[in-house]
């Protein structure tokens, strides 16, 4: 047991380690994306908590990565508050919203939890399109150079902003692993494969549920929040759908249910699109195509197969 | 002196639609007996098991463990009161380890020392060589002893077994007769069993249920003797 603690340690902290040299090696458009990559990845882990571990399929995620936006966006602009009480105040938005999402969705289980999820998250993009004039709809919210320094670092620079979108996702990833490898992190499993046998075993599916939901919640708004800091912008297409089915896809692509898969594909995803854009204008249909390939072959995702086909410690 | 009352119902009354599943049963649990539930397919025993564990809402009546009024209590709240349910049909998580697995059940009572606890519970039904495996590959005896395993390592006060030697061989009976024995006086056992054999050398006392009433209560002997229960199962 030990030796499978070593190991995942080693593997965990190697990936930061290369993440970090990562930026020596790197040209400047390739660290860009990674940043990029490294802080919606942050948003995946947050989805494959509650889809990947605890079995809770939203298609409303949107909201709460849009919360952490414009909950760090619209102060920050607004009202002129730092870079660190905007990412808070993000962060909190996404995990508030997750909670009041949980109180009313999870009375209901299965297919209506991914209805109310997708309602709630096309009310809250509408919402946001109502109040144009305070959110600037469509057009969003440029966050000034000036408002993007965080503990006297300067977001906007290129080596700063690679730095701190790494910091976040190592704080994400750690976080992540430590959950899933805690009796809690077990519970929510025990949710995920047969919720009446969990229950009659002494735990509450609900308030299980819940914290994985809120949990999730946090590390959406984290995300969303870091995401408008440090690339300055916050837009109503943020909170669309189409934020909702990414994470879902990100985390289908890297293997649900694995601590490291929503990185792997985000980046893979990130860089199939990147790519196939250069080439086609149909990058969806490359996007589409790649998923079908998944879906036949690798139902469980890159590491979900891989953890299948011998790599039994992977978390 | 008299046995202690574990758990007490009284009037418990469940209709669906028109069929009165259970319709007003008096029942009393004494601390550390085995006390089995038997009648006709139908009779209304895993809806009145439901109802004591909190599966199955009550309609009426009331249910008290060790004094405490627990009618209305949710299902995973009575687990934490002390009321253990096993599975009729083998409820294990297939796809976790049966380490993973009981110790889902010994973190359940706030185990301070889990991985060894786990073990220990293991050890008990004679599976921690097994630890590692999933649960889903073990050959049926060992998901049921596995099962079996869970509720004992809740350590509750009452463990309810539905038909819990439903497809075993006759040597895994045994070892599952000896694992019961050794579980009370500690808990109370409430065993729902169609095999006849099982239920006259384990339990103590024998409650008889038809068409959702109480027929007879009493010991084996006593049962066996009873001319209405003669009469409902062979037809009178």
């Amino acid at each position: 047991m030990n030796g499978g603690a070593a190991k995942i340690w080693a593997l965990h902290l190697g990936v930061l380690a290369a993440l970090l040299a990562a930026q020596l090696v790197l040209p400047a458009y390739h660290a860009g994306n990674l940043a990029r990559i490294m802080v919606l990845a942050v948003y995946a882990m947050g989805f494959n908590i509650a889809f990947g571990y605890t079995g809770l399929l939203s298609l409303g995620h949107a909201l709460f990565f849009g919360a952490g936006l414009y909950g760090m966006g619209m102060p920050v602009a607004l009202a002129g508050w730092g870079a660190g009480a905007g990412l808070v105040a993000g962060i909190a938005a996404g995990g508030g919203l997750a909670l009041a999402v949980g109180l009313l969705a999870l009375r209901r289980a299965g297919v209506s939890f991914m209805i109310v999820t997708l309602m709630f998250a096309q009310a809250g993009y509408l919402t946001i399109l109502y109040y144009t004039p305070y959110t600037r709809g469509e057009e969003g919210i440029v966050i000034d150079r000036a408002a993007r320094v965080l503990m006297g670092l300067d977001l906007s620079q290129d080596a700063t902003r690679y730095c701190a979108a790494l910091a976040l996702f190592a704080a994400a990833l750690l976080v992540n692993l430590a959950l899933v490898r805690s009796p809690f992190g077990r519970v929510m499993v025990a949710m995920r494969e047969n919720e009446e046998r969990s229950r009659m075993l002494g735990y509450d599916p609900f308030r299980v549920k819940l914290a994985a939901l809120v949990l999730s919640g946090l590390y959406a708004g984290a995300s969303g929040a870091a995401y408008g800091l440090l690339f300055g912008y916050v837009g109503a297409g943020f909170a669309s759908i189409q934020y909702s089915i990414l994470p879902l896809l990100y985390v289908l692509l890297g293997g649900a249910g694995t601590v490291l898969g929503p990185f792997l594909g985000a980046a893979l995803m990130f860089y199939l699109i990147d790519l196939s854009s250069g080439v086609t204008t149909a990058h969806l249909l490359v996007v589409g195509a790649a998923l079908l390939v998944l879906v036949l072959f690798a139902p469980k995702g890159i590491l979900g197969t891989l953890r299948d086909r011998g790599l039994k410690w992977l978390p | 002196m008299a046995a202690l009352t574990l758990l007490e119902a009284r009037s418990l009354t469940r209709h669906f639609g028109g069929l009165r599943a259970v319709d007003g049963v008096d029942f009393d649990l004494a601390q550390g007996e085995i006390h089995a539930l038997i009648g006709p397919n139908g009779a209304g025993k895993t809806t009145l098991v439901g109802l004591l564990c909190g599966r199955v809402p009550v309609q009426s009546g009331s249910i008290r463990l060790a004094g405490r009024d627990i009618t209305r209590l949710p299902a995973h709240a009575r687990v934490r009161a002390g009321i253990a349910y096993t599975f009729q049909i083998t409820a294990i998580y297939p796809r976790l380890t049966v380490l993973d697995n009981i110790a889902l059940a010994v973190q359940s009572r706030g185990a301070k020392n889990l991985a060894a606890e786990s073990l220990a519970a293991l050890d008990r039904v004679g599976l921690a060589g097994r630890a590692a495996m999933l649960a889903g590959d073990l050959s049926y005896g060992h998901q049921r002893l596995l099962e079996l395993g869970m509720g004992l390592a809740l350590r509750p006060r009452l463990l309810i077994l539905d038909e819990p030697t439903q497809g075993l061989a006759n040597a895994e009976i045994e070892a599952f007769k000896a694992l019961v024995r050794g579980a009370v006086p500690d808990m109370t056992v409430l065993l729902i069993e169609h095999n006849m054999d099982v239920v006259m050398d384990l339990a103590d006392r024998i409650t008889v249920l038809n068409f959702g009433r109480v027929l007879a209560t009493g010991t084996p002997g006593e049962i066996r003797a009873n001319a209405a229960v003669q009469a409902a199962y062979l037809g009178g």
